[in-house]
């Protein structure tokens, strides 16, 4: 499936984008998620050990299932205040 | 039960503006804070900070700290919640909460309690002097 991932901050700064569509297989957990996106985007790699993932707009843990038409988000430490 | 009150703007915030729409006759006590744009950042001078969000879920994780507050506190009357993104000057506020209820011991726990999970649990992030700022 193919899964439309939003960037922030340190993130969309360290490739220039703000989103990104990523080919990812059908059972695909966010642990996978952070994995293909560390190998696709190098210049990501450095940067993803801190990142949470929020999946529809909510904290996602590594080990859930990601669905097609989900909206996925990479989000650095917080700088909020 | 008084409305919560939660936003994300460009514009400058007035902490009395928002003050004035957590108003009730049931109320006796309000605390607020104010976050503001510090001119010095890892001992370098800056003169403005460089603030975006995660928009949706930012609103979303800000109202989710209003119903935290009212559940541990139960006397919490009204919660605001504002934060600006987009350029903030030295000086200006970059975050206003206020919190209301009849008397005041628990307006202060409650007022700390949502500055410290804001910084937690908002996607918001700054930049100033060329870096991205975080607590972490």
């Amino acid at each position: 499936m193919r899964v439309n991932v939003l960037l922030f901050a340190s993130l969309r700064e360290a490739i220039g984008r703000s989103s990104i569509a990523l080919d990812l297989t059908d059972d695909a957990t966010v642990r996978a998620l952070i994995a293909t996106l560390g190998e696709t985007y190098p210049a990501l790699a450095p940067l993803l050990p801190s990142v949470k993932v929020a999946v529809n707009r909510g904290f996602a843990k590594l080990d859930q299932e990601i669905q097609p038409g989900d909206e996925v988000a990479l989000l650095p430490p917080f700088g909020g205040g | 039960m008084m409305e919560d009150y939660v936003e994300i703007t460009t514009r400058p915030i007035r902490a009395d503006e928002i003050v004035g729409r957590l108003a009730s006759p049931k109320i006796g006590a309000v605390a607020t804070f104010v976050g503001t744009v510090r001119g010095i950042e890892a001992d370098e001078r800056i003169d403005h900070l460089e603030y975006e969000a995660y928009q949706e879920m930012a609103i979303a994780e800000l109202r989710r700290i209003c119903s935290e507050v009212k559940a541990r506190w139960r006397t919490i009357q009204g919660i605001a919640i504002v934060h600006r993104i987009g350029s903030v000057p030295v000086g200006e506020a970059a975050v206003v909460i206020g919190v209301t209820a009849a008397h005041r011991p628990e307006v202060f726990d409650a007022l700390r309690y949502a500055i410290d999970r804001l910084k937690e649990t908002v996607p918001i992030w700054k930049k100033g002097g060329g870096r991205w700022i975080s607590e972490d």
